[in-house]
């Protein structure tokens, strides 16, 4: 036994400390597990857990915030990113993430999708793509594909009538704000790992101020597709990534810039009032206090504990 | 004193806000009750604009002047607006560069005076508005002539200080006008 | 004593907010709140705080409750519509006990209504602006003085009971100027432990929500929040009294009402009326006990509104059948005149047979 003990115990998996003891409301063979413990472990492995404010939706994960050790916040349906911008704003040196549904993005929460992203708000958002709208029973989603079957389109969505599907990286792929979009998913231990660099590279975008960065998981939804979790895979493989391809729909750092800032000041070089060394606003920024001072009044503002 | 409720009205862009402003900065300044309430919206968008300027020593009810005791009229429609709202003994200052039709009415003093061509003579374009207050000081003299001067000193903004000798020019031709 | 300035009734809620300690301003452009957002989008930038124009009223009414629930003064601006849009955000910062500043500055309605002013928000701010069972504090200022001292102090309040404060204007109060004595910029803001503002591994996480999936839970923070609103009602009542020490017939009126409805209550006075003004300052709490004090002498009421007879509920409940209580009002952005109330309150008078 005691040669046993000076065995060096190497651990190869355990529960992320980000990640609390507690029991999810997550159905059997959803992937929302997957993905809660992937955030976890880039929290963990960047050491920001003391850092780190989540904002959670409203669908499956609206119970996030008891599953996390950070502190977190309830939003409203499809206010996450606007919730996510009022805390930013506030706590700029903060590590600010929000984690939504398809339904939560890109339907209700449309609008503030679009705008957190143009406004390049320095965020990280987690966008669960299952396309169905899976707490409320399995309602067609603005994801849900041509002619699937769901509780409300059960003769198949009809294009003709329900429209079409909602590429979320494409569309959010032409705002200038944006500064990574990677879509990808978690029905391979090899898309695990390539899921995990894609979610710790939306984290560490914004520790690093590059800009906002969204990262598109295609999930499934065994319980509300009516299939095993196995047949789900398969499912979503043969449907879902030929309308949702995997891969990076924007990276400005991989194509040369700095930041999300520097990729639309080039992309605007043409326009004189864009640009970011315009003379005319010199004299009326004279007017404005220092970084410092603002950072300083900034503390002061906040009240709380820090 | 005796209540000032004086109605500013014309076109966007003859400064009636800020003729009003004066006169209110006049009555802040000999720490009377004032109140100053503009027109908004899509009507001054282009269109008419005009702005009620009370002074009191009492506590003001209604910023909204519905009986004023003087009137400012820098066009025509404004003068067919308010001119009957006036009330009896009540003072009308007309700007006769820009209205032909003088009110017909002989319970109240009317006084008539091309403020616009007189103001553009003495080089001083866009302060017509300061002129007819010049001529309301003088008919009414609602304050002395120094509160006018500092409260034309405090309306008019930092920025645009060269202007503040101008509008004093333009007060002055008002006064002897 | 500060020099007294010329202000809009909307600047002087800006500046005093931005005084009180607010660094946080969230809105979307609407008449006729417009010069407030104008000059938070001035004045933040030079104070080291934030302005942002956000896509709608919902999304500003949602980074309200982010950076309040951030532990910042945090506050938003509209108008009768644009409040409306906000009731959803209202309603999950009211259940999450957050502390904020909301200012409605009311045109007509209903729908898009007008742009000119208003009272007709006054059951949506003191009844139910949003789902579920919850109060907020209502201010009706009725001078550009009382604007800025309303907004000054409307953070305190927020944060001592933790629950969102609303200064109720309109159109008139906050287009027009009058002199204004700025308070001293609040060097003391209070802690706020139960922030999220990242645990920093030195406490206990800090979760905001209004989600409580058991309802005997749920039953329990509406009892604790109603139990907190009983202790708001006896603190924060707040009226002012013209004249209505002996006087037989009492108009209530509040914001631009209330100007009105003093000017009448002058000239009633000048024929010999007894009539006196009761203004309430708070909508919510309702300055019930002062309204209840006037009773014993009180011989009728009249509530003057800009709308279609909403706060004469209140005062209905207070009065009983105490007193007759009779209404006057003018909706749709029009502003009733003074003549129109004295000729109410002489009807009064006529009624009394006296």
């Amino acid at each position: 036994m005691s040669n046993m003990a000076q065995t060096e115990e190497k651990i190869v998996y355990q529960r992320p400390h980000s990640l609390l003891p507690v029991v999810t409301n997550y159905c059997p063979g959803c992937t929302h597990g997957i993905v809660n413990r992937l955030v976890a472990e880039t929290i963990d492995e960047l050491g920001i857990e003391g850092d780190t404010i989540g904002v959670s939706p409203v669908g499956c994960s609206v119970m996030l915030y008891d599953f996390f050790a950070c502190d977190f916040l309830e939003a409203a349906h499809g206010r996450a990113p606007a919730v996510a911008t009022g805390v930013k704003r506030v706590h700029p040196d903060k590590v600010v993430f929000a984690y939504q549904g398809d339904g939560d993005l890109a339907s209700i929460g449309m609008a503030e999708t679009v705008h957190a992203a143009t406004r390049g708000e320095k965020i990280t958002i987690i966008f669960i793509n299952n396309a169905i709208y899976g707490m409320t029973g399995g309602q067609m989603a603005p994801t849900s594909l041509p002619n699937q079957v769901t509780q409300t389109s059960p003769y198949g969505r009809d294009v003709s009538t329900a429209g079409y599907p909602v590429r979320v990286c494409e569309l959010l792929s032409s705002l200038d704000g944006v500064a990574y979009l990677e879509r990808v998913t978690v029905d391979s231990p090899k898309n695990i790992r390539k899921a995990k660099k894609a979610i710790k590279k939306a984290f560490q975008n914004q520790i690093d101020g590059i800009g906002y960065s969204l990262v598109e998981v295609v999930s499934t939804c065994p319980t509300n597709w009516g299939m095993t979790p196995t047949d789900a895979f398969a499912w979503m493989r043969e449907n879902m990534l030929p309308y949702y391809p995997l891969g990076v729909y924007r990276d400005v750092v991989a194509e040369g810039y700095a930041n999300a800032a520097e990729a639309a000041a080039a992309r605007a070089a043409a326009c004189p009032i864009a640009m970011a060394d315009n003379p005319q606003l010199d004299e009326i920024h004279a007017s404005l206090p220092s970084k410092a001072k603002v950072q300083d009044a900034m503390n002061k503002a906040q009240g709380g504990d820090r | 004193m005796q209540e000032m409720r004086i109605v500013f009205a014309g076109f966007g862009g003859q400064g009636l806000l800020f003729a009003g402003k004066v006169v209110a900065y006049a009555g802040l300044i000999d720490n009377h009750e004032v109140s100053w309430l503009p027109s908004y919206g899509p009507e001054m968008r282009g269109g008419t604009a005009n702005c009620s300027v009370t002074l009191s020593d009492e506590p003001i009810g209604s910023p909204l002047i519905m009986d004023p005791n003087n009137l400012i009229a820098m066009n025509q429609p404004s003068l067919l607006k308010f001119e009957q709202d006036v009330t009896p003994g009540g003072h009308i200052f007309v700007d006769t560069s820009l209205v032909t039709r003088l009110p017909e009415r002989d319970d109240v003093e009317v006084f008539a005076l091309e403020a616009t061509n007189m103001a553009e003579e003495a080089k001083l374009k866009g302060l017509a508005n300061i002129v007819l207050v010049g001529k309301m000081l003088k008919e009414t003299g609602f304050c002395s002539l120094e509160t006018v001067e500092a409260a034309i000193r405090k309306a008019v903004p930092p920025k645009k200080a060269a202007l503040i000798e101008k509008n004093l020019q333009a007060l002055k031709i008002g006064m002897e006008a | 004593m500060s020099e007294k300035v010329l202000m809009k009734g909307n600047e002087a809620i800006a500046e005093s907010a931005i005084r009180a300690g607010c660094k946080f301003f969230f809105g979307y452009p609407i008449t006729p709140q417009t010069e407030l957002a104008a000059y938070m989008a001035k004045r933040m930038p030079k104070e080291g705080g934030t302005y942002l124009q956000a896509e709608s009223e919902i999304a500003a009414i949602n980074m309200v409750y982010g950076a309040a629930a951030a532990g910042a003064r945090v506050m938003t601006s509209s108008s009768s519509p644009g409040i409306s849009l906000k009731s959803e955000g209202v309603s999950y910062i009211a259940g999450t006990d957050l502390p904020c500043l909301i200012v409605n500055i009311e045109r007509g309605g209903p729908g898009l209504g007008s742009i000119q002013p208003s009272q007709s928000d006054y059951w949506q701010a003191t009844r139910a602006l949003g789902h579920g069972d919850f109060q907020m504090v209502v201010y009706a200022p009725a001078t550009v003085q009382e604007m800025s001292d309303v907004a000054y102090n409307a953070f305190d309040v927020a944060d001592k009971y933790r629950m969102p404060v609303m200064i109720l204007g309109d159109g008139m109060l906050g287009q027009m100027m009058e002199p204004v004595e700025l308070p001293e910029p609040k060097t003391e803001l209070p802690e706020k432990p139960w922030a999220t503002t990242g645990h920093g591994n030195k406490r206990k996480k800090n979760i905001a929500n209004s989600l409580y999936l058991d309802a005997e839970k749920l039953a329990r923070t509406n009892d604790e929040r109603y139990e907190r609103y009983e202790i708001v009602k006896a603190n924060e009542q707040r009226a002012e009294l013209v004249d209505c020490d002996d006087a037989d017939i009492i108009v209530v009126a509040f914001g631009a009402s209330s100007r009105i409805a003093r000017s009448a209550v002058r000239a009633a006075r000048e024929e010999g009326i007894k009539a006196g003004l009761f203004r309430p300052i708070t909508l919510w709490p309702f300055p019930v006990d002062a309204l209840e004090a006037t009773k014993s002498h009180a011989k009728a009421y009249l509530s003057v509104e800009m709308n279609m007879g909403q706060m004469v509920e209140d005062v209905k409940l207070v009065v009983r059948d105490s007193a007759p209580v009779d209404f006057y009002g003018r909706a749709g952005g029009v502003i009733p005149t003074p003549v129109e109330v004295l000729d109410k309150i002489r009807q009064i008078k006529e009624g009394l047979g006296e």
